[in-house]
C-alpha cells in the first residue's frame, strides 16, 4: 500500500490502537503502572478511565500490609525514590470494598499482586480466580520470600519460576510476571518465568537506590533504600524491554520512566506490546490519555495503520 | 477538584525568603474550603519532576482588565524558599505558565460558633490559618498567635487584623512582639479562654507542643499537618502519619493529602509523632 493510500485510510478511520496482551483486549497499548493508580477510582475525576487501555492496581496481599515507617518518598534527580513498603488493603477487602466501582468500567482491570511466601502467591491467586471482574493478574516478583532468608522471588531464577507455577496452577486467567531489574542478567529471569506459564512479561519494576541528606548524613527515606522510579530510570527500562523481548515469546509491557507520547513509542519500537506509565501518573493525573492521543497522532505521521506493526520494529 | 493549567498572576517577596503568589483559577474559590491544599507544578519541564503541596492562602478576585469583562479570580499562595522547587517559584513572573491541582485534602472543621477560636500559626504555618480566620470571624471571637524565629518570619499580621482577628506576636529573638514561644502564649490565653478551641499549623515541635498545652487541659485541637507527597490523590500512600492506635500488630496509617491535612488531635499518634518528619517544601520553617 502507498503512503498516500494509507494516510487517505486513515483520515476515515484513524489507526488501530487495539493490542492484545495474553489474550486482554485493550483498545490502546497505555495503562498504569501498580502502585502509581491507586485503586482506579483516586484518578477519576481527573481521566475517563474508558480512554486507556487498562486499569492496573495497587499491589495486594492475602492479609492486608501497613507498609514502611515515614518518610516513605525522596525526588532525586528526574525521579523519585519510594519505599512505601507494599501498604495494601488486603485481597479480600479489595474484592469487597474496591472492586464495585471497578465493575463500572469496561477497561479491563488487571490485578497485581505479591506474597511474603510461596503459599501466600498461591492463596490470592486462587481467591483471583473466580472474580470475573479480573481480565488478568500481574505478579510482583521483586519481594523476599520471608522463608527463604528475604531472598527476592525475582532474583532468582529456580524460585521466580517456583512462584509462576504455582500462580499458574491456582488461576485460568492471564498470567503477566512483573520482572525485577536488580539481576545481573533479566533475561535468566525472563526465560523462567515464561517456561513456567508466565502469558507475558512486564519490565521493569523499579531500581534499587538510595539518597542521604548530608546535613543530618541519614537516608532520606526511613527504609534506608527505596525504589527508583521516573525519567532517570527510562533507558535501563528500554535496553531490558529490549533484551527481554529479544529472549521471550510471551509479550512483554514496557515501563520505566514515561512522561510524554515518544517515551512510549521507543518502548514499542524496542520490543514492547503495550505500556505502562508510573510516577508521570504523579505529576499529571490526566497524562494517560495524552500518550494516547501523541502515540495515535506519530502514527498518523508515520503512516502506520496498526500500532502493532511499530512493535519491536527496532532498525539496526 | 481539577488541574489547572494556567497562569502566574504576581509574585511577590514579602518578607526576605518569603513570597506570595497570585494564581488565575477561574471557579476555584467556590470549591476551596480553609485548610485545604494545591499540588502545585513549578514548572511543565523536568525538573523538577514532583509537584509540592502548598496550603491556600485565600481565594479572591481582581477587577476585570475592562468593562463588561467577568473579574479574574484568583488563589493565593504564600511560601517560603526552602529548595529547588521554591527556588525556582520565586523567578516566576505574571504570564508564567503553571499548573496546579486541587484544592485537595479535608479542610478544618469551623466547630460550633459560640466557641472562642484559637489560632497557632508558626512561620509559614499561618497559611491555612488565613482563609480559616476568614470565615470563623463571621460568626466567633477569634484569635491568632503567632510565633517565628525572627520578626522576617512574622507574616501577614495586618491581614488578619483587618477581619477582625486580635492578634499576638511571640519571636525566638524578641525581634518582634513578645519574646519566647508562641506556646507560652496559647498557655496564658487558655487559662483566660478555657472554652476555646484550638487550631495550628507549624513546624513540628511546635504542634506536639501545642497537643500537650490542649491535651492537659483538654481543649479540643485541630492540626494543619504537611508531609512530602507524590501525588496529593492518596494514591502513592507516601505521606502518611500514623493514627491513634497505631501498632506494628495493628497498623494504623493516615494519608494526609486525602484523610488530613487536616485532622483532630484525638485521631493521631502523638506518642511517636516526632520520630518522622517528612516536611514538604513550602513548610519548612
Amino acid at each position: 500500500m502507498s503512503s498516500e493510500t494509507t494516510k487517505a485510510s486513515q483520515s476515515v478511520t484513524g489507526p488501530r490502537l487495539a493490542v492484545n496482551i495474553a489474550g486482554i483486549e485493550m483498545k490502546n497499548p497505555v495503562m498504569p503502572a501498580s502502585g502509581t493508580f491507586g485503586y482506579g477510582e483516586e484518578y477519576a475525576p481527573f481521566l475517563d478511565l474508558e480512554n486507556i487501555g487498562a486499569i492496573v492496581t495497587k499491589g495486594l496481599s492475602l492479609k492486608p500490609k501497613a507498609g514502611n515507617p515515614t518518610p516513605r518518598i525522596a525526588e532525586t534527580i528526574s525521579g523519585m525514590l519510594n519505599a512505601i513498603g507494599l501498604q495494601n488493603v488486603g485481597v479480600d477487602a479489595f474484592i469487597k470494598y474496591k472492586l464495585p466501582f471497578l465493575r463500572e468500567v469496561t477497561t479491563p482491570v488487571i490485578v497485581n499482586f505479591f506474597g511474603n511466601t510461596l503459599e501466600e502467591y498461591g492463596e490470592v491467586a486462587k481467591r483471583l480466580s473466580d472474580i470475573p471482574e479480573v481480565a488478568g493478574v500481574e505478579l510482583n516478583i521483586s519481594c523476599p520470600n520471608v522463608k527463604k532468608g528475604g531472598i527476592v522471588f525475582g532474583t532468582d531464577p529456580k524460585a521466580a519460576a517456583e512462584v509462576v507455577s504455582l500462580v499458574r496452577k491456582n488461576l485460568a486467567k492471564p498470567l503477566i510476571a512483573k520482572l525485577t531489574p536488580n539481576v545481573t542478567d533479566i533475561t535468566v529471569i525472563a526465560r523462567a518465568v515464561e517456561e513456567s506459564g508466565a502469558d507475558a512479561i512486564c519490565c521493569i519494576n523499579t531500581l534499587t537506590g538510595m539518597s542521604i541528606d548530608i546535613k543530618t548524613r541519614r537516608p532520606r527515606l526511613a527504609n534506608r533504600t527505596g525504589g527508583l522510579s521516573g525519567p532517570a530510570i527510562r533507558p535501563i527500562a528500554v535496553r531490558m524491554v529490549h533484551q527481554v523481548a529479544q529472549t521471550v515469546k510471551v509479550p512483554v509491557i514496557g515501563v520505566g520512566g514515561i512522561v510524554r507520547p515518544s517515551d512510549a513509542i521507543e518502548f514499542l519500537i524496542a520490543g514492547a506490546t503495550a505500556v505502562q506509565v508510573g510516577t508521570a501518573n504523579f505529576v499529571d493525573p490526566g497524562i494517560m490519555p495524552a500518550i494516547v492521543e501523541g502515540i495515535e497522532q506519530y502514527c498518523i505521521e508515520e503512516g502506520i495503520d496498526d500500532i502493532n506493526e511499530l512493535v519491536g520494529s527496532l532498525q539496526v | 477538584m481539577k488541574n489547572y493549567k494556567t497562569m502566574v498572576l504576581s509574585n511577590q517577596e514579602i518578607s526576605p525568603g518569603y513570597y506570595r503568589m497570585r494564581i488565575l483559577a477561574p471557579g476555584f474559590g467556590a470549591s476551596a474550603r480553609p485548610g485545604q491544599f494545591v499540588m502545585f507544578r513549578v514548572q511543565t519541564s523536568l525538573p523538577p519532576l514532583l509537584r509540592r503541596p502548598f496550603g491556600i492562602f485565600r481565594t479572591g478576585f481582581l477587577p476585570p482588565d475592562c468593562e463588561g469583562q467577568p473579574p479574574k479570580e484568583y488563589l493565593e499562595l504564600l511560601y517560603k524558599v526552602v529548595g529547588r522547587g521554591t527556588n525556582i517559584m520565586a523567578g516566576l513572573h505574571h504570564g508564567d505558565r503553571v499548573e496546579v491541582l486541587g484544592p485537595l485534602g479535608r479542610g478544618f472543621d469551623p466547630g460550633n460558633p459560640a466557641e472562642e477560636k484559637i489560632l497557632v500559626g508558626g512561620g509559614i504555618g499561618l497559611v491555612p490559618l488565613y482563609m480559616l480566620a476568614s470565615h470563623l470571624t463571621k460568626t466567633s471571637s477569634v484569635r491568632l498567635l503567632m510565633g517565628g524565629r525572627t520578626r522576617e518570619d512574622i507574616l501577614a499580621v495586618t491581614e488578619f487584623e483587618r477581619l477582625g482577628v486580635e492578634t499576638y506576636v511571640s519571636t525566638d529573638d524578641g525581634s518582634l512582639g513578645e519574646e519566647g514561644l508562641v506556646t507560652e502564649v496559647l498557655k496564658r490565653k487558655l487559662e483566660k479562654f478555657p472554652g476555646a478551641s484550638v487550631y495550628a499549623c507549624g513546624p513540628m515541635p511546635m504542634i506536639e507542643a501545642v497537643q500537650r498545652i490542649c491535651a492537659e487541659r483538654k481543649v479540643p485541637l485541630q492540626v494543619s499537618l504537611e508531609a512530602l507527597m507524590a501525588c496529593g490523590l492518596g494514591a502513592c500512600l507516601g505521606c502518611v502519619v500514623k493514627g491513634a492506635g497505631h501498632s506494628e500488630e495493628i497498623p494504623r496509617y493516615l494519608c494526609t493529602c486525602k484523610e488530613g491535612p487536616v485532622f483532630r488531635a484525638e485521631q493521631l499518634d502523638w506518642a511517636r509523632m516526632g520520630e518522622e518528619t517528612g516536611y514538604c517544601e513550602g513548610c519548612k520553617s
